[in-house]
């Protein structure tokens, strides 16, 4: 079940995404991106928003959250939270000419977290196809405890446990 | 096709009802309280139907777009996304025609509530089914079948001696037939009804029916009638056979089931089979009783292929793994997001059936059911037009908001009725068709009230109108019209272009389709879009895999013509999207606040609707709106109690005062 999608209805086509394996993956990933984002969703609880903000704090990867998530960053005195829908983003990072947040231009790596599974499930397939750069397209890793099979990269299936030790990686080795 | 070439079984809706009532017969939608009965139509078409027979050659046009559509779905035939999007937004205005046509039929022959606000109360909910007498089932959105139902029981002096009872749209159209008639609930409510054993026959027409239906009545032995060509459950066309020899099989259990494309017939049969057979039946349904769900649970083995299948990825397992030990609790709290499609029960391969098990857990909730709504009014009435349409295109009601669609509702029906009484509360005016008006009912307050019980139902103000069913919507998209018609005085006529740039520049409506689901809805959907009124879905909406978006960064986006001058004016993202799915019903409330800003609204309306966006905001995000300084055109537009806290933003902005133009695209109503 790790390369699977969680909701058996969600059927991806014949492209899937990577499974994330190591933690490390995913350090190297954002090391190696010159203009990472980070993508907060509507559900994520408070374990995901303090985790969206050690990431963004140990890297400084800029967050864009669903509004409805906004609240909690800002009760967390956290004030550099951009507000966009999931559907705004998304149509958002498949534009090549968007300037981003900070006015600087598109992303090449996107982190999404803390959707719900289809609603990320969709956002991620509609990146894949249409989120040109350059030669290629969008690079994409899901973080939540789901297999996203349209993210470039995703984690596997997991439990709440086995999903807290790999995002825990991540914030590990990329504080080395 | 002419009247005397039309096959006699032949039964849409108009055909039947020309054959039942006469080409004569006036149409009628609101009495002397309505001048233009038919607002889409007339709009579309030019034509100004005065009787169903009238309707024939609009049906006829309708066929002809619909058949060019068809040839368009041809591969090769989308060079461009443009090409697609306009086809989807032709086929959505025909749609909207042809719903107005069945409506405005159905109303006229059948004595529907006329633009009535003060339309009678009906019962909804499981709840509401006296199980002592013979019940009837009618589901579906073709209300034919059901009425004759109704009439063999009044002329056979039957009546209250059977329930006839109807989930989806057929529910609220017999209703509006007459209001004795009980609505059980949402398309959602089908199987975990039908499971229950009290229907003693089903009666489907078309749509919204689970193609497994017949199965399930088979299981719990009640006969099924098929009462649609459109939908004919591989059962034997029984239309032309005698009736007593269609009951004699029905009853016997000889045949489990019959065609009837007959609605007269299909009133006869239903009603004998109904009480023949109820004696006989018991109302024995296979729902388990609370020891066998604990042993079914037992067999649970934690697979999840339950939850995976689940499309609210409900907690199926854990529920299961609670009742195996005897709590039955965390079974019955999937009943309210449980949304019927009973995937879970395919998904299991132990067999379980989890659906039954929901069901069987909230027994006591669903016999407790039992709630009150308003039948569907139909239209609004000219004079109520009248009286809103300069506080609406001045902004002075800051919105209408129109609950619509399916129940594929990511949190239960619940939501829709939170929104609903959001709004009314506001003053908005809030607008009700099919399964969302019924889940907005099925929801009381402290006091033991429904929401139709606590607002009025007039077009005004904090008004909550159950309009009726899906081929009601039309309704909806008349208001906007005919506030263009009548408080403007813009020609109707064949004039959609003029319209829909008034009604998207002008009139703050939103479409809220919060479970939407079906292609039908979309469809209703890409109507509303045509016209100029945005629509909102929940996150199920995603799965259309189309949204229609606007950018609110893009300056150049945002202009109009000021129809005084013709010069061309920044106005803001307003409204800035046309189709949109939220994620969570905080976010869709926002959003309805933010798109039902328009161009035209004076200073004050534009106050009145920042002040509720402002406040629905800070409320749900802890802030002012990020994007807040592109909504505000003047000093004056800044609500009183708010002015020093905006204005300070405003400053960090660098916001500058524009003008409020007289707002147009179209370069031909320049007049200066």
């Amino acid at each position: 079940m790790r390369g699977e999608s969680w909701q058996t209805a969600e059927i991806p086509g014949p492209k899937k995404a990577h499974v994330i394996t190591d933690p490390r993956i995913v350090a190297s990933l954002i090391k190696r991106s010159s203009r990472p984002i980070l993508v907060v969703g509507g559900e994520a609880d408070e374990a995901v928003v303090n985790y969206a903000i050690e990431l963004s704090k140990a890297v400084g990867i800029p967050i864009a959250t669903t509004p409805s998530t906004l609240k909690a960053f800002s009760d967390k005195g956290f004030k550099e939270a951009h507000p966009f829908s999931a559907v705004e983003i998304g149509e958002r990072l498949r534009d090549p000419d968007w300037e981003g947040l900070d006015g600087s231009g598109q992303y090449d790596l996107a982190l999404f977290i803390g959707f719900k599974y289809y609603v990320s499930w969709l956002i991620l397939s509609g990146l894949k196809h249409f989120a040109k750069r350059g030669d290629g397209y969008l690079t994409t890793i899901s973080l939540d405890p789901y297999y996203q099979p349209h993210a470039s990269w995703s984690l596997p299936n997991l439990t709440r446990e086995r999903w807290e030790e790999n995002i825990n990686g991540v914030l590990q080795h990329l504080r080395r | 096709m002419r009247q005397d070439d039309r096959d006699q079984v032949e039964i849409l809706l108009v055909e039947h009802l020309v054959e039942k009532y006469g080409r004569e017969t006036p149409i009628n939608v609101g009495e002397d309280a309505v001048e233009i009965d038919m607002p889409v139509t007339t709009l579309v078409t030019g034509v100004k139907p005065k009787t169903l027979g009238d309707l024939e050659m609009v049906l006829d046009y309708c066929e002809e777009q619909l058949t060019h559509l068809l040839s368009c779905c041809h591969t090769g035939m989308e060079g461009n996304n443009l090409d697609f999007e306009s086809k989807v937004f032709h086929a959505g205005m025909i749609d909207q025609v042809g719903m107005e046509i069945a409506d405005a039929a159905q109303i006229s022959a059948y004595g529907f509530p006329r633009a009535d606000p003060e339309a009678p109360f009906t019962e909804i909910g499981w709840g509401v089914v006296d199980t002592s007498k013979p019940v009837i089932l009618v589901i579906g959105h073709n209300v034919p079948p059901a009425v004759e139902i109704v009439n063999y029981l009044i002329d056979h002096q039957l009546y209250g001696q059977v329930e006839v009872a109807g989930i989806c749209c057929t529910a609220h159209d017999i209703t509006r037939y007459n209001a004795g008639a009980k609505i059980i609930g949402p398309i959602s409510w089908q199987l975990r009804f039908v499971r229950s054993g009290i229907p003693d026959v089903i009666v489907v027409d078309e749509q919204c029916i689970r193609t497994n239906l017949i199965m399930e009545a088979m299981k719990i032995g009640a006969p099924f009638i098929a009462a649609s060509e459109k939908c004919c459950h591989g059962l034997p066309d029984r239309t032309h056979d005698d009736p007593d020899a269609i009951v004699e099989d029905l009853v016997s259990g000889k045949a489990p089931g019959a065609l009837i494309l007959d609605p007269d017939k299909v009133g006869e049969v239903a009603v004998r089979v109904a009480m023949e057979i109820a004696p006989k039946r018991r109302k024995s349904g296979i729902l388990p009783s609370r020891e066998e769900v604990v042993e079914w649970a037992k067999r649970c083995r934690r697979c999840l292929e339950c939850r995976r299948a689940c499309p609210n990825d409900l907690p199926i397992p854990e529920a299961l793994e609670k009742a195996a030990k005897g709590d039955l609790s965390a079974l019955e709290a999937l009943y309210e997001d449980c949304i019927g499609c009973v995937r879970c029960e395919s998904a299991c391969p132990q067999g379980i059936p989890i659906h039954s098990l929901i069901a069987s857990a909230a027994r006591e909730r669903m016999a407790s059911e039992r709630f009150k709504i308003r039948v569907g009014r139909g239209a609004v009435q000219d004079v109520e037009i009248r009286r809103v349409g300069g506080p609406i295109v001045l902004g002075e009601i800051p919105g209408v908001v129109a609950l619509v669609g399916c129940a594929n509702y990511p949190r239960g029906g619940i939501e829709v009725a939170e929104i609903a009484e959001e709004f009314a509360r506001r003053n908005y005016i809030v607008v009700a068709t099919g399964c969302a008006a019924m889940s907005m009912a099925m929801v009381k307050d402290e006091e033991g009230q429904t929401i139709y019980e606590k607002y009025p139902g007039v077009f005004d103000a904090g008004g909550v109108l159950n309009i009726g069913s899906c081929v009601s919507n039309p309704h909806i998209a008349g208001a906007a019209i005919k506030i263009a018609r009548i408080f403007a005085k813009r020609n109707l006529r064949a004039n959609y272009e003029e319209i829909a740039d008034y009604v998207l520049n002008r009139v703050g409506a939103v479409g809220v389709a919060w479970g939407a689901m079906s292609q039908k809805a979309a469809s209703i959907a890409s109507g509303f879009w045509r016209l100029g009124v945005p629509v909102i879905v929940g996150p199920h909406g995603l799965k259309y895999r189309r949204m229609l978006l606007g950018r609110r960064e893009r300056e150049e986006d945002w202009y109009v013509y000021d129809a005084r001058t013709g010069e061309r004016v920044y106005v803001g993202p307003a409204p800035e999207h046309l189709f949109y799915a939220a994620e969570t019903k905080e976010e869709a409330m926002v959003m309805i606040a933010k798109l039902v800003m328009r161009p035209s609204d004076t200073t004050k309306g534009r106050a009145i609707k920042l002040t509720h966006w402002i406040d629905l905001h800070k409320r749900f995000y802890g802030c002012l709106p990020d994007d807040l300084h592109l909504y505000v055109r003047r000093k004056a537009d800044i609500p009183i109690t708010m002015r020093d806290e905006i204005m300070k933003f405003l400053e960090e902005k660098g916001w500058q005062e524009r003008p409020i133009p007289d707002p147009t695209l179209l370069k031909r109503l320049i007049r200066g």
